[in-house]
């Protein structure tokens, strides 16, 4: 029997990728997206409920398609997308939610892949180079979103100590860079100059989007269990990250950024105050656990800068003629569950 | 410079001087691929493959960069011979290869004990230092950055462990902090407190020896004459020194406060100390710890008096 997936932020760039990938997969029988907005992705066989995170959907949910596996990608770790309050909803109550569906009492779950980030180990100067699994954050989370994540991260945890039957895995992303997803840092980089804090010259390190979600596909499929962060090879300076962009950095000023950004913002520049604090500090993850288990990266950290320039490069000369892909109900109903409709098995 | 990777391997190890120009210009190929080849999702085959790695700097993942350490020892090199006049004394006991962790006494408001001890012995071995020290540093702009280009990193268990365990390097470490350079010019060679006994616990666990190193001169270098508390509490910094340098370089403006006086700079290299431990443990016992650190701060200490006692001038050793 194949596996019964539930992925969470179908929406999502993360899981409308992790959908189409395991469409492919002839293990896998039944996919679920939940999301509160449409895929925007073509999804082939894909069922889509748009819901939100409600504990009584998801619990019904998980027993009436007998999931097997959730694959946890409806965390914001973007906190220009939407307001804070929003962002609390989705990650905090959302995953509450989740995982107390996931618990209950005859639960089919066995497999759970949770997409965090390394926001979690916060930036700071009492930082080590590399923060492995396992360090502690150097200072109490400020930032809205850093705290969410935590307290998402607690949730996973207390299910992983309460469900030792089931395989969890959780995934701490570094910086994501490519050429469909949209961050900060990549707006940032998109700007004809890039900002950088005065006097400060921080080491990034980077993943690219093809990395992450090959790295979700690897646990998912080896059931792997345990914390890993996900991160290329290497630390690059933010000024070297600019000329490999082939642009200038210009200059923030180094105290009282905190005023300054509302202005900013208004010029374009969304930098939240977890981005300021790494545009000053830097972060190193330690990647090694998660090659250790058998995952190879395909990009190093500069190797994913360089293909995001590409991409870029290619985005401008090429004219983005294709209109994007529109979710249709009715024609989605039509195609998954119309007699009329022949399966098109050879 | 036209290097055609000719068919000529046999005549190589005549020619040694040509052989190093290939390399040089290899430097380019990478820089030339990065952009074609980075975008192709390449098929995985099963040997591990060498991935694209566009680098444009050559600063490592510690933030240090051989480039700005080589002009940090060009503009220092003239302190360091003519200012300072840094003479050393048992050199040949730092290892030139495998991990150690240098323990010395610190001195001055600004320390000349580190750049010298750091430039030294990469000028004579031939091998990086990294020097481990407080995080006030990175919170500094401008200086924070240039810390760490020059070899500096946070002093930090992780750091310390991958510096000396994984990568087999020296790394410098001043136990004392800054108890040590905010001593005032009355308290000068009584070593402070080293610490809580970290660097100890950090060696046993790399299972690298500690090389202790006794400096005489960085205290008369920068010696403090009166610090203010109140204003240092204010800050939120160690200590608001005013020091000699102030009043002897007082023509030269804020320059002076940071230039160090031309007191003789000797520098002993003690032998190395090896801790009978396994490595890699989550704990040691406090007191070995306590006792071992304790012993290197008395050899350090006893070292130092001795120095003095043979020192005939401060200027001239």
């Amino acid at each position: 029997m194949g596996r019964r997936v539930l992925i969470t932020g179908l929406g999502t760039f993360w899981g409308s990728r992790v959908a189409q990938a395991l469409e492919a997969d002839p293990n896998v029988d039944v996919i679920v997206g939940l999301d509160r907005k449409e895929p925007t992705v073509p999804l082939e066989r894909t069922e889509y409920v748009r819901s939100d995170e409600s504990y009584s959907i998801l619990a019904r949910i998980v027993k009436a398609a007998r999931i097997d596996t959730i694959v946890h990608t409806f965390l914001v770790v973007d906190s220009t997308q939407m307001r804070s309050r929003t962002i609390h909803e989705i990650n905090v109550i959302g995953t509450m939610n989740l995982f107390a569906a996931a618990s209950a009492p005859g639960s089919t779950v066995r497999t759970v892949v949770v997409k965090s980030s390394t926001l979690v180990y916060g930036a700071d100067p009492k930082d080590p180079v590399w923060f492995s699994e396992e360090s502690r954050r150097a200072q109490p989370p400020k930032a809205m979103v850093e705290r969410s994540l935590l307290e998402v991260e607690s949730y996973v945890r207390d299910f992983a100590v309460d469900n030792p039957h089931v395989n969890v895995a959780m995934l701490r992303f570094s910086n994501v860079l490519g050429p469909d997803i949209t961050t900060p840092l990549a707006k940032a980089l998109e700007l004809p100059a890039v900002p950088a804090v005065f006097g400060f010259d921080p080491r990034f390190q980077f993943v690219h989007e093809a990395d992450v979600v090959r790295a979700i596909l690897f646990v998912l499929e080896g059931r792997v269990q345990g914390i890993y962060n996900v991160a290329g090879d290497g630390l690059i300076p933010w000024s070297e990250v600019a000329a490999i962009c082939g642009k200038r950095t210009f200059p923030l000023p180094p105290f009282g950024l905190g005023l300054l950004s509302a202005p900013l913002t208004r010029l374009g520049l969304d930098l939240p105050p977890e981005l300021l604090e790494l545009l000053r500090h830097g972060r190193g993850v330690d990647n090694r656990r998660l090659k250790k288990v058998g995952f190879d990266y395909q990009y190093t950290s500069a190797g994913t800068v360089a293909a995001f320039v590409e991409a870029l490069r290619i985005r401008g000369m090429v004219s983005s003629s294709e209109t994007a892909y529109q979710y249709e109900r009715d024609v989605e109903q039509f195609f998954r569950h119309s007699p009329a409709v022949l399966a098109d098995t050879e | 410079m036209a290097t055609v990777p000719g068919p000529e391997p046999k005549r190589a190890a005549a020619k040694t001087t040509k052989t190093a120009s290939p390399t040089r210009v290899s430097r380019v190929g990478p820089r030339g691929r990065s952009t074609s080849v980075a975008l192709v999702a390449v098929p995985r085959p099963d040997e591990p493959v060498e991935l694209a790695d566009p680098r444009r700097s050559d600063v490592d993942e510690w933030g240090r960069s051989e480039h700005m350490r080589e002009v940090a020892r060009r503009v220092y090199g003239p302190l360091y011979r003519g200012w300072h006049r840094v003479e050393w004394e048992g050199l040949d006991k730092i290892p030139t290869e495998g991990g150690a962790l240098l323990v010395s006494n610190h001195a001055g408001a600004i320390p000349a004990d580190a750049p010298a001890i750091m430039h030294g012995i990469e000028e004579e071995l031939g091998r990086p230092v990294y020097g481990l020290a407080d995080e006030m540093f990175k919170r500094l702009p401008v200086v924070g950055t240039m810390w760490s280009r020059v070899g500096g990193v946070l002093a930090h268990p992780d750091n310390a462990y991958r510096l000396l365990r994984e990568q087999e390097q020296l790394a410098l470490v001043f136990p004392e902090g800054t108890k040590g350079t905010g001593k005032t010019y009355g308290e000068r060679y009584q070593l402070r407190r080293f610490g809580r006994g970290g660097f100890v616990q950090i060696a046993m666990r790399a299972g690298v020896p500690i090389i202790p190193i006794a400096v005489v001169g960085a205290e008369e270098a920068m010696p403090i004459l009166w610090k203010s508390n109140g204003l240092a509490k204010l800050l939120g910094v160690p200590y608001v020194p005013v020091t000699a340098n102030m009043f002897a370089f007082a023509a030269l403006g804020p320059l002076g406060a940071v230039l160090t006086l031309p007191a003789k700079i000797r520098i002993r290299v003690l032998d190395p100390v090896h801790f009978d431990v396994e490595p890699d443990q989550p704990r040691y016992s406090r007191s070995l710890i306590m006792d071992d650190s304790e012993r290197i701060r008395q050899l350090i200490q006893e070292a130092l008096l001795d120095m003095l006692r043979q020192r005939e001038s401060v200027w001239f050793g």
